[in-house]
């Protein structure tokens, strides 16, 4: 009896956050699990064309396939062309080698009621790419259902033609030199948000109410405010013929012919972002130290401490919860940003989130897409980790 | 209480069905701004007095994620959207669209089929042609009065005409012009393009301005900068250079030089809730009326030769229309017509190798 009730008043809350459970599971974990599983499986080409994909599973790729294997996909281009999904096969093959979408479509157009027996001849007619190894060798790519070509993507590697991981040719490699942009920017943006925000924090927690009242005001404010207007206004602030330079020329403070850069640049990046996320980091840090009794700091300095003493290690070590979960959050919520990068940074401004949204929205590479995020937030996971040992996430305070 | 609860509810359900118009709604989905308030007066407002049809015009930014999510999901709530030509193309390819090619056109005024009366490739599978608009340069007169810019040649000499250049950051258009002003005929410079040589001489014209470049993100941006002064010459949608022109008063001119011409399309997306209604729409807009009506409010032209004829006067401006388009005979003389074919082969590498080149 007693075991039960004891049962009972276990279950009891956990029963209670089941909606959210379940909440999280469906609206969370399930499409996150979906994207993770969209970066290394896709089955569209292989379930399209089971009998040329798995005759080029035996083919060695030095020559040209054999007349079966042409003859295969002929009669699966048919099939496709009819119930009209051939597109879906010419962008996924695309997706490996560049430049080939259009074979598709020409050839279904025209191979229908072709007899022959030569098929080899008759689809190179109507398509010469037909006798191009790398476009066999491209589908034969495309039709693995597991395959690690995303992530390799994701990294500036692929694989050569005898199999091996390369990097691919200089011009091309991006991502790895946004990873590192990102974490830059990243870190930056929370020291920076770190050094200006505790000082207007600790003034919100020891003004008299009405001051610290307009003070936080002052930080919610612009939060509210739409991220588009804000870049924009710091373009109409910051820009060579903006505000800001005006009144240095105006002042003499520069020459006119010197106005400084602050903005299409990392300058420019650097700013907007810590405008915008400083909230993140002003108001965790506001609650936990409007929370640090005074008496403590008296007591500090009535045993022999200095200010900068009693502040290092009194009032510090209890501040340090709430700011450490400020710069949890700007870190993270950084590394997310690419609206206004790309509208305040300039060539600086690319960030890792843009090559996301380009793959997402644009090019429909979900597959790719979600390998660069399952990237990011395994780092971000990693980092969190690192964090965790050092603050101790379970000591953090939110509010 | 049960029966009072029926009641209400009966009463909410009169009241509901009240409301819902006679003939049924129509969720069409345009880009914003004075570009959608041209479509709305243009077409949506007389298509909803002809038949009856209600009308909900919602936003979006372009792309395909919300067109892919809503199918994937099958929960679609949007019948018509406005796309780019490029878009349509891999969403017709990815079957997110539904196909058109069988969807009957109205003939033009004096009775010429409408395959004929449209331009070519204006229509797609799974689209019909909407307006013809154009990457163009510009650029504020106060700074160039003596001999000013006049060719694509120009936008990259920056010897003869010093100071930044407005670009969009993405490599559609701004490999194009770099060829056209290193000398490639239009009608080359895709050829040229799909050879490794070919790319390479274009980013290199590139870099030969690239510590000038100022990159835009969105179309509102250039007619910003170059009011501001922040660049000297800009790469711009024609008709938004057209609104500061004529609306804004601003000392803007166009050098319609080996601009870029790109197609505007009309698109139902597969499975869409009211399929009978966007057919009748598309039917509708599809009509030189209706294109010339859209023309008549914002410099964008229709893409049936006989809705030239009805293109006039700016219904609140009353300025003359034609000269402003990117079809008008003097704006003609030499220009390309963006390949959305082309673009859907090579973008994901050129797109990959544009962000490489500009964060070098």
């Amino acid at each position: 009896m007693l075991a039960r009730h004891d049962r009972n008043s276990r279950f009891r809350p956990i029963s209670l956050a089941l909606p959210l459970v379940a909440f999280i599971v469906i609206t969370f974990l399930m499409p996150l699990g979906n994207m993770i599983k969209e970066s290394f499986y896709d089955a569209e080409v292989a379930d399209a064309l089971p009998r040329t994909i798995r005759l080029l599973n035996d083919w060695d790729g030095v020559e040209l396939p054999a007349e079966e294997v042409y003859r295969a996909i002929a009669t699966e281009i048919v099939v496709l062309q009819e119930n009209r999904t051939i597109g879906r096969i010419g962008i996924r093959v695309n997706r490996v080698v560049s430049g080939t979408r259009s074979v598709w479509g020409k050839t279904a157009r025209r191979i229908k009621g072709i007899e022959t027996d030569d098929m080899i001849t008759a689809m190179v007619g109507i398509d010469e790419r037909w006798s191009d190894l790398a476009l066999w060798q491209g589908i034969k790519k495309a039709g693995q259902r597991y395959s690690a070509k995303n992530y390799l993507h994701a990294v500036d590697l692929t694989r050569g033609d005898d199999g091996a991981i390369v990097r691919v040719d200089e011009k091309q490699r991006v991502y790895n030199t946004l990873y590192r942009r990102t974490l830059y920017v990243a870190t930056a943006v929370t020291l920076l948000c770190l050094v200006i925000g505790y000082p207007i924090a600790y003034a919100i927690a020891h003004t008299p109410p009405i001051l610290s009242k307009i003070l936080l005001l002052c930080v919610l404010v612009p939060f509210w405010t739409s991220l588009l207007a804000r870049a924009t206004s710091w373009l109409v602030l910051l820009q060579s013929q903006g505000v800001v330079n005006d009144l240095l020329v105006w002042f003499g403070i520069v020459p006119d012919d010197g106005r400084l850069s602050l903005i299409r640049n990392m300058t420019g990046t650097l700013i907007a972002m810590t405008q915008n996320l400083l909230p993140f980091v002003v108001l965790p840090t506001y609650a936990v130290l409007s929370s640090i009794p005074p008496t403590y700091m008296r007591a500090a300095a009535s045993l022999g401490a200095n200010p900068v003493q009693a502040f290092v290690r009194v009032y510090w070590p209890q501040s340090l919860p709430g700011a450490a979960s400020g710069c949890l959050l700007v870190f993270i919520l950084s590394i997310g940003f690419f609206i206004t990068p790309a509208i305040v940074g300039g060539t600086d401004g690319q960030l890792i989130s843009n090559m996301i949204d380009y793959q997402i929205n644009r090019a429909n590479n979900w597959g790719l897409g979600a390998a660069i995020s399952v990237i990011v937030l395994l780092s971000v996971l990693i980092l969190y980790v690192v964090f965790d040992r050092w603050v101790g996430v379970d000591r953090l305070k939110l509010s | 209480m049960k029966k009072n609860l029926l009641v209400s509810f009966a009463f909410l359900f009169v009241f509901v069905s009240a409301n819902v118009w006679a003939e049924g709604e129509l969720t069409i989905v345009s880009w914003g701004g004075s570009y959608a308030k041209a479509s709305i007066d243009g077409i949506f407002k007389p298509f909803e007095e002809e038949t009856g049809i209600k009308v909900i015009v919602e936003d979006y930014n372009g792309g395909l994620a919300q067109i892919r999510a809503q199918v994937e999901t099958g929960n679609v709530h949007w019948d018509v959207v406005d796309v780019e030509s490029q878009d349509d193309l891999i969403a017709c390819d990815e079957g997110l669209l539904e196909y058109l090619d069988d969807l009957e056109l109205p003939d033009a005024p004096d009775g010429t089929p409408a395959e004929e009366d449209f331009f070519e490739d204006a229509n797609a599978d799974c689209s019909i042609g909407n307006i013809v608009w154009a990457t163009v340069i510009a650029y504020n007169s106060t700074g160039f009065e003596s001999d000013p810019p006049s060719t694509m040649h120009d936008f990259f000499d920056l010897e003869k005409y010093p100071g930044k250049r407005g670009m969009r950051n993405t490599p559609e258009v701004n490999l194009e012009f770099a060829l056209i002003a290193d000398g490639v005929p239009p009608e080359q410079v895709y050829e040229t393009l799909s050879t490794d040589e070919g790319i390479d001489r274009a980013f290199s014209k590139l870099d030969s301005i690239k510590d000038s470049i100022v990159f835009w993100v969105a179309g509102a941006q250039p007619p910003q900068l170059l009011a501001d002064k922040e660049v000297a010459m800009t790469t711009a949608y024609n008709g938004r250079i057209f609104n500061a022109i004529n609306l804004e008063k601003q000392p803007f001119v166009i050098v319609w030089d080996g601009h870029v011409r790109d197609y505007g399309q009309w698109v139902i997306v597969a499975g869409a809730p009211n399929l009978e209604n966007a057919k009748k729409f598309l039917q509708y807009a599809a009509r030189s009326t209706s294109m010339a009506g859209v023309s008549n409010r914002i410099s964008y032209g229709p893409l049936r030769h006989s809705a030239w004829e009805l293109v006039d006067k700016h219904v609140e401006t009353n300025i003359e229309m034609r000269p402003h388009m990117p079809t008008d005979p003097e704006n003609s003389k030499n220009f390309l017509v963006n390949d959305p074919e082309w673009w859907a082969e090579h973008r994901d590498d050129l797109f990959e190798r544009f962000t490489a080149w500009v964060a070098r």
